[in-house]
């Protein structure tokens, strides 16, 4: 029975981290940019709910949408003010570089505005606890709504991608940002575009992430923003069922392997994996094999 | 207006002809003007910002209440004291740094740091210069390892020790877990002495479970193996950020075991939107309970209200005494300002051991040449989300 506990709380967990890296590999899929700030984007929306739901006391449901608006614009602003005069720059890490100092901006804005003491989130979700197995299951309901959530999203977002015109847009842009201009494509437009979604995603993120462990401070996006970015790298970086695959597998080995290795050695395993799953597959579990023509 | 206009300027002139010639004599004395001049200059390292800040601001603020109160009955020796806090936001180097910014600017003692980790690293730095240093909270066995290095607070494998014999004592469980940092030297110091002293109690430690400063938000997993293993009673020898979320999450899984913890479980109270009544029943071992009756604290606690607006915790208490024991220690000593930091700290070493300090933090503290203190320890619990003495 606490096998299945464990497996659902690492699917809910993995759920977050798939979230988030979808903004990862979407971004790297289109602008061929790491964005390390998205993490951060992720600490910015979970305040602005908390901001607007605990202190102003705003429905929760307007707080959610405020925050996925704020963090909207929050992307936007930060590729047109930080990258988008970089990339055309000689060397990628220039922008690489950019994207870090971003994060901490973020941070010490944050830090400024919100002060260093953790914040205890209220949880937005008002669903009850789920009982199985007279009270030897426990599923949260957090847990729920995380997995629910998470599986909306991918669905909807790989219909958009594959159907929907800026969706291709999207595509034809991570395969050729210059032919795609010469078709008539608006690569700033597209780039833009893919910032809103992985921002708003991260809002998303953030309030879930924040309701699973209302524990709140300015360095809140930070680990989970890296893991995540280990999860679109172990899904394989670009493609976009490879972040949900990789997030999920990867809440997953980090549960059970906490369960039933060790519990200080969560991280060092989810790291191992990681190492082995490269070394078969160096892209990743979906990544495309790029053949360099020489 | 003329005249007086000659008569300022005279008084002007004849002044500075004074102060120079006063400066002629002191370079003709030829004595070796040391970093000091008529102040004592007492430093001061914590986390005032990232995750431990309440610790950093209590010390902070009490340090500096109890240097005024001081300063308003005339100092020490006559002397005023200077009191300078920096930042080190819990990281070991930017202790360093700060303690290095600190000496640039002529401290002669050191009050802290309060945190373990930083406070050995910083201890490096302190034995290296000869300068007198007393912890109000580095409980680290390492903190006080070299003979310069005092502490307010009990050593970890006091705390231990105390919570194991408590709640053996006390019989407040038969099934123990416990859930330990093992990247925090605080955290583990802690878990080995209570593991070790939990043999000779009449309770088990039915699990023993882990996390890392990179793994301190989900403790499903923790808690599912406590809940699995039948735990009455959740040791958490941690601090209070992490504690808020365990708390929360054991509420999620609907599992609701007494918990007790160290010092670094106070502050808990202090985290902003916190729903309170999870922490109802929390235990823990402290030091100091801002409720008790006696003047000291009831005084401390009000004027310490008045002036930062909270309650202080037990870190407050710990940094009020520390200043008080210096203060007392130099008294000893017949400390002068214009003394060099190591002429000083031998001295203030001589002293200390042989002051008895009647403080927030215990009545009748005596230190040992190890730099330990001698009190009795205390426990509190939270009842309607305010510490209660048991």
């Amino acid at each position: 029975m606490s096998f299945i506990s464990y497996l659902i709380n690492g699917i809910s967990l993995g759920s977050i981290y798939a979230i988030i890296a979808l903004g990862y590999t979407m971004v790297y899929g289109i602008a061929k940019m790491l964005n390390f700030a998205h993490g951060d984007v992720i600490m910015v929306g979970a305040y602005v709910v908390f901001t607007t739901v605990s202190t102003l006391g705003l429905p929760p449901a307007l707080g959610i949408v405020l925050a996925t608006v704020a963090c909207t614009l929050l992307g936007i602003t930060i590729e047109r003010v930080a990258y988008k005069p970089l990339r055309n720059a000689v060397s990628p890490l220039a922008v690489l570089i950019t994207a870090i100092g971003v994060s901490y901006f973020l941070q010490n804005v944050a830090l400024l505005v919100f002060g260093a003491g953790t914040k205890s989130f209220t949880s937005v979700v008002p669903l009850e606890a789920l009982e199985l197995a007279g009270g030897e299951l426990v599923i949260s309901g957090v847990t729920i709504v995380t997995i629910i959530t998470g599986i909306i999203i991918m669905v909807c977002l790989t219909l958009f991608v594959n159907k929907s015109k800026a969706g291709q847009a999207m595509l034809a842009v991570s395969e050729d940002k210059g032919a795609a201009q010469l078709m008539g494509i608006n690569v700033n437009g597209t780039i833009a575009l893919t910032f809103a979604i992985g921002s708003a995603l991260a809002a998303v993120a953030g309030l879930l992430l924040c309701s699973a462990y209302p524990s709140l401070t300015p360095y809140t996006g930070a680990m989970p923003g890296i893991k995540a970015f280990v999860a679109a790298v172990f899904g394989g970086i670009g493609s976009i069922p490879g972040a949900m695959i990789g997030g999920i597998l990867l809440g997953i080995i980090e549960i059970l392997g906490k369960a039933y290795i060790s519990s200080q050695m969560a991280d060092a395993i989810v790291f191992a994996v990681l190492i082995v799953v490269l070394l078969v597959k160096p892209t990743g579990i979906l990544g495309k094999n790029i053949q360099e023509k020489v | 207006m003329k005249k007086y206009k000659k008569l300022i300027s005279f008084a002007l002139a004849s002044s500075l002809a004074v102060s120079l010639l006063a400066g002629c004599g002191k370079a003709a004395d030829g004595g070796s003007t040391s970093s000091g001049g008529d102040v004592f200059k007492i430093g001061g390292i914590g986390p005032i910002t990232g995750d431990n800040a309440e610790y950093g601001m209590a010390v902070q603020n009490a340090a500096q209440l109890a240097v005024d109160e001081i300063n308003a009955q005339g100092g020490i020796n006559g002397y005023q004291i200077e009191f300078k806090f920096e930042d080190d936001e819990t990281d070991a180097e930017k202790a360093v740094n700060a303690y290095n910014t600190l000496k640039d600017w002529g401290m002669q003692m050191l009050a802290g740091t309060v945190t373990s980790g930083c406070c050995v690293a910083v201890a490096e730095k302190t034995v290296a210069d000869n300068m007198f240093q007393i912890t109000p909270s580095g409980s680290s066995v390492d903190c006080v390892k070299h003979d310069n290095a005092f502490r307010v607070c009990f050593s970890d494998p006091n705390q231990g020790m105390a919570s194991a014999q408590y709640i053996g004592e006390n019989g407040l469980a038969s099934k123990v877990a416990v859930i330990y940092n093992s990247s925090d030297i605080y955290s583990s110091g802690i878990y080995e002495t209570f593991a070790a002293e939990a043999n000779n109690q009449p309770f088990t430690i039915v699990s023993a479970e882990a996390f890392t400063a990179d793994s301190k938000t989900d403790f499903s997993v923790q808690l599912q193996k406590a809940k699995d293993a039948g735990a009455e009673l959740i040791f958490l020898p941690i601090y209070y950020s992490e504690a808020a979320l365990i708390l929360s999450q054991s509420a999620t899984l609907n599992y609701a075991p007494s918990f007790f913890g160290c010092d670094g479980l106070d502050g808990l109270l202090g985290v902003e939107n916190f729903d309170t009544s999870l922490a109802e029943g929390v235990m823990l071992l402290t030091p100091f309970a801002a409720d008790a009756q006696d003047e000291l604290t009831q005084n401390f606690v009000k004027a310490y209200k008045e002036k930062f607006g909270n309650t202080p915790n037990q870190f407050a208490a710990d940094a009020y005494d520390a200043i008080y024991a210096i203060k007392m220690a130099a008294e000893d000593a017949k400390l002068t300002p214009d003394m060099d930091v190591s002429q000083m700290c031998e001295a203030m070493k001589a002293s200390i051991v042989k002051i008895t300090l009647n403080g927030l933090t215990g009545t009748g503290m005596t230190w040992e040449p190890s730099g330990e203190p001698n009190k009795e320890p205390k426990a509190v619990k939270i009842v309607s989300g305010a510490y209660t003495s048991m």
